[in-house]
């Protein structure tokens, strides 16, 4: 440590000098300063890999006997007949809320703060209920849901219902796509808007010819990484009505009851099932985690790539 | 022949561009602008209705139940002080978990990684990133409380909130590291290569060059580290066990009860009409309110630092 | 004598010939192969395209161009010049109001275009940009393909048909002098193609509107000196069509390539005003302002 200190005041000759008397040992603290570094990334990766062995070791076998049986079959109390069926389908209904909602109003607020806010008052207040939005807590969101969703707007959501619950996760995940597509935006260089405009193009002609191309591939990343994680958000979810259940079946339900009905999604399901003490649930919990696992890295596994492809080209 | 010469061939009409493109023009502005105000309505939303409800709830609440045994909604005793230390103590068991992993992580990445190994090994955080904080519930459970705490702890409870701040500590790096790498990658190569220009090697440069250049990133990630934390929900309402209630504790080998793990506890509680417990709905907001404000208040926090940086170079 | 009114955009000569041509490499001699026009400042000027009237321009609170009057002249080329951050490219974007696209900036004191006042409120700045066409210091294609990029502009001007856009596209290019080499791969990629030729495609992406005006902003500074001695050699083509501003800090350039120049230079607040403007071949040979002088004989700036 002192020697360190002192190599620092001494001339870069007179360190080259003692760096070659003493190399050996120094050079050890190196290596072994770089080890412990590269420790912290092995942690995280042996973190990812234990939690997918005790996963398959777990859920593994009992999925592959019951393949797609697990993967349509309604939740139960019986253990070896229940799924993750209503799951899947409450988790999809979600994403097309997301879809339906949070894309367009997150990607059209983030073009006019990009593109059309002049440096106002209200665009200050704007960015700054964003930015402050995408840090609130996911159980907050709920509380919202709770109260907004579920209670006030119960005529129209039918209470704890889907409806509420994707558009609890809408609201959740907006600040999201507005933060990445506007990072995406701010990436296009100026002259090629210069160059739209140069050539008489109306705002709206720059943007959707010129601006919205260019930035695409960040955006289109963006949004996979924002399904995935409205895959796998539970905290709103439970506060916004999700319940073990699932979807009501009775025959003759038309889709606005069902929608108006009870729900239930992937995640829920896996922090229902692991919260019981039995083993036979651990199990059930652990091949949903891993249909959920296979949804969310497929997707994030693909932003990635694509990311990466498209930062080796600009 | 001047008069000839200055006549206007042109007229203002001529650079008035046609009145339905302007109208087409504004009216999509307006709509953007629309899009733009959602984000302040949920803002609105936010805050009316938690401010409305724990309002609510503290003019109904016998304020002495506020502080007394514990956090037993069900029965009528509101204590704080349990929650919020259950959320304290899990929340510093992440960020000691975190930390020295985080940071460690941020400097290889940014520091010794080269550019190809970099792009190898980045996803690794980025993937353990996009785990749910269900999944890590359930990790949490099923491999850290039987393998790690009780061991530790000598208990046979799987249910601890040691291994639920493990849990959220993981939850937590991916987080810390990758803000922290942003911020280091940002130190101009001109500061370390003066730095080895002094004969300085590697790690000394790494610690005492560009870590404190970066020092207000680093610090924003840490507090954003501990938001996060403070915040997480479902690692604790799956691993840290008291789903009716907790009395007051700090130890770490016990079940706790958080802000956030108490919502989900009277959220999912089988009958939410139980008797003495018409105040538990409300109580939620109260709560949420409470949450609400403190990782406002840390995410500002966090906010200046990152600006700091940004203005810095 | 009376000038005809010319019309703003011409829609006449179109295809236009193939303006295909050797490379010279040997610089003409200064003012010497200039043509027909010797207009003198004092004598009367073509017809004025751009009148500027105590025109300043400020960023925020600091004004980068001070007090401008001049005029500026149709079917010639006029070129810029001074030291950097004398607001040349201010100035020159003040024309087509580019400037309205940076936020903060603002301009005082008047600017017509042929006789009506550009910043009037009911003016609306696309359709300026429509008749007042840009080629940027860099070039910058769109990352399309060669067709696209200049189709784009006819295209949002409310040009429609395959056959159309075909015609436009290819008398452009050939005006700009590329089409011979591009015509082969117009689906190519406009970014593939080398810095000269991407500035010949911008060139042709700006006259494809029709423009009456084309704004240069050192159209050349990123070229070699082959390429540039095209584009010069192309604007001497262009002028015969379009009214051309040029901003440059090649001297030779502008007394090569320019009928009239406007000199500027910064005074202590840092705000760029006018100290000459004239016939090139007066600015540079007889100039009336010493700043001038020193200026063009290189020992200044
Ligand atoms: N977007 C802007 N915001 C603030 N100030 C600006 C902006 N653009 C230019 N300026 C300032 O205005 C002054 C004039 O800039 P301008 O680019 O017009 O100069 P120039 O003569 O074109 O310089 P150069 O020869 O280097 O291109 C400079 O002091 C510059 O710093
Ligand atoms: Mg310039």
């Amino acid at each position: 440590m002192t020697g360190r200190t002192a190599a620092l005041r001494e001339s870069p000759a007179q360190d080259a000098v003692r760096r070659a008397l003493a190399g050996n040992r120094m050079q050890l603290g190196q290596i072994w300063f770089q080890a412990l570094l590269m420790a912290a990334l092995l942690v995280a990766l042996g973190v990812l890999v234990s939690l997918l062995i005790d996963v398959f070791e777990r859920g593994g076998q009992m999925l592959a006997q019951r393949g797609v049986d697990f993967l349509t079959a309604s939740t139960s109390s019986n253990p070896t007949i229940a799924g993750v069926g209503q799951g899947i389908f409450g988790s999809l209904l979600i994403v097309l809320f997301v879809l339906l909602f949070a894309f367009p109003v997150g990607i059209g607020a983030a073009i006019y703060i990009e593109e059309y806010a002049r440096d106002t008052i209200l665009t200050r207040v704007l960015n700054t209920a964003v930015r402050n939005l995408a840090g609130v807590p996911a159980i907050v969101y709920g509380l919202l849901g709770l109260a907004v969703f579920v209670i006030i707007a119960a005529s129209f959501t039918g209470g704890r219902s889907v409806i509420a619950g994707g558009l609890t996760m809408a609201a959740l995940v907006m600040p999201i796509v507005v933060i990445t597509t506007a990072e995406s935006l701010r990436a296009v260089p100026r002259s090629i808007r210069e160059a739209g405009f140069g050539v008489g193009a109306t705002k709206w002609q720059v943007i959707r010819h010129h601006v919205l191309p260019y930035a695409a591939p960040g955006i289109f990343t963006g949004s996979i990484l924002t399904i995935s994680r409205a895959f796998g958000e539970t905290a709103p979810l439970v506060l916004a009505g999700g319940v073990l259940g699932g979807f009501a079946t009775r025959p003759g339900l038309g889709v606005v009851e069902t929608l108006q009905g009870p729900y239930t999604a992937l995640p829920l399901i896996v922090f229902n099932w692991a919260r019981q003490p039995s083993e036979e649930f651990r199990q059930l919990s652990a091949a949903a985690i891993i249909v959920l696992l296979a949804i969310i890295l497929l997707l994030n596994g693909a932003a990635i790539l694509l990311r990466n492809r498209f930062e080796k080209r600009w | 022949m001047t008069g000839a010469q200055l006549a206007p061939r042109l007229s203002l009409t001529d650079l008035r561009g046609s009145p339905g493109r302007r109208r087409r023009e504004t009216l999509i502005r307006s709509l953007f602008l629309a899009a733009a105000a959602v984000s302040l309505l949920i803002s609105a939303l936010i805050v009316l209705t938690l401010v409305g409800r724990a309002l609510d709830f503290v003019s109904r609440v016998d304020l002495a139940d506020l502080l007394s045994v514990g956090w037993l909604p069900r029965r009528g005793y509101f204590d704080i002080a349990t929650i919020v230390a259950g959320t304290l103590v899990i929340t510093a068991i992440g960020m000691v978990i975190a930390t020295p992993l985080g940071l460690g992580a941020a400097i290889y990445l940014s520091e010794y990684a080269s550019p190809r190994r970099r792009r190898a090994l980045k996803p690794i955080i980025e993937l353990l990133a996009g785990i749910p904080s269900v999944v890590l519930g359930f990790y949490a459970i099923a491999v850290l409380a039987p393998a790690i705490v009780q061991p530790l702890c000598g208990s046979n409870s799987i249910f601890s909130m040691g291994a639920a701040g493990i849990g959220v500590g993981i939850l937590i790096t991916p987080l810390i590291a990758s803000v922290a790498e942003d911020a280091m990658h940002a130190v101009p190569m001109s500061l370390r290569e003066a730095s080895y220009g002094l004969g300085a090697r590697k790690r000394s440069t790494s610690l005492r060059v560009v870590l404190p250049a970066a020092v207000s990133g680093v610090v924003a990630a840490l507090i954003l580290g501990v938001s996060r934390g403070i915040g997480e929900t479902m690692v604790v309402s799956i691993a840290a066990g008291a789903v009716g209630g907790s009395v007051f504790t700090v130890n770490p080998c016990l079940p706790g009860q958080t802000m956030t793990a108490a919502m989900t506890a009277l959220a999912t509680g089988s009958d939410q009409a139980q008797i003495g417990a018409e105040l538990a709905v409300p109580s939620l907001f109260f709560v949420g309110l409470l949450l609400f404000l403190m990782t406002l208040a840390l995410n500002l926090v966090s906010e200046r630092f990152v600006r700091r940086v940004r203005r810095g170079y | 004598m009376t000038i005809q009114a010319p019309e703003i955009a011409p829609s006449d000569a179109r295809p236009g010939p193939d303006v295909q041509r050797e490379v010279r490499i040997d610089i003409r001699p200064m003012m010497q192969t200039k043509p027909d026009v010797q207009p003198t400042h004092a004598a009367e000027p073509a017809e004025v395209v751009f009148k500027l009237t105590y025109f300043s321009a400020w960023y925020g609170t600091f004004r980068a161009v001070k007090e401008i009057s001049l005029d500026i002249g149709a079917r010639r080329i006029t070129s810029i010049i001074g030291p950097s951050g004398t607001g040349k490219s201010t100035l020159l974007r003040a024309f087509n109001r580019m400037n309205d696209l940076i936020e903060g900036a603002r301009v005082s004191g008047t600017v017509t275009y042929h006789g009506v006042d550009l910043y009037a409120p009911e003016v609306d700045p696309v359709e300026v940009r429509r008749r007042i066409g840009m080629v940027f210091q860099k070039p910058n294609p769109f990352p399309k393909t060669i067709y696209e990029n200049v189709a784009f502009g006819p295209r949002v001007a409310g040009v429609r048909g395959k056959k159309n856009l075909d015609e436009i596209v290819e008398s452009s290019l050939r005006r700009a002098a590329i089409w011979d080499e591009v015509k082969d791969k117009l689906d190519g990629l406009g970014t593939a193609l080398s810095g000269g030729q991407q500035q010949r495609l911008c060139i042709a992406r700006a006259i494809a509107v029709s423009p009456d005006v084309i704004l240069m902003d050192e159209p050349c500074s990123a070229l070699d000196p082959i390429a540039t001695l095209r584009i010069e050699e192309l604007m001497w083509e262009l002028k015969q069509n379009y009214t051309i501003i040029i901003v440059t800090h090649n001297m030779q350039q502008a007394a090569r390539a320019s009928d009239e120049t406007v000199f500027l230079t910064m005074g202590d607040d840092r705000a760029g005003y006018l100290v000459e403007q004239g016939p090139t071949a007066q600015v540079f040979t007889n100039p009336q302002n010493r700043l001038t002088e020193d200026y063009v004989s290189g020992r200044f700036g």
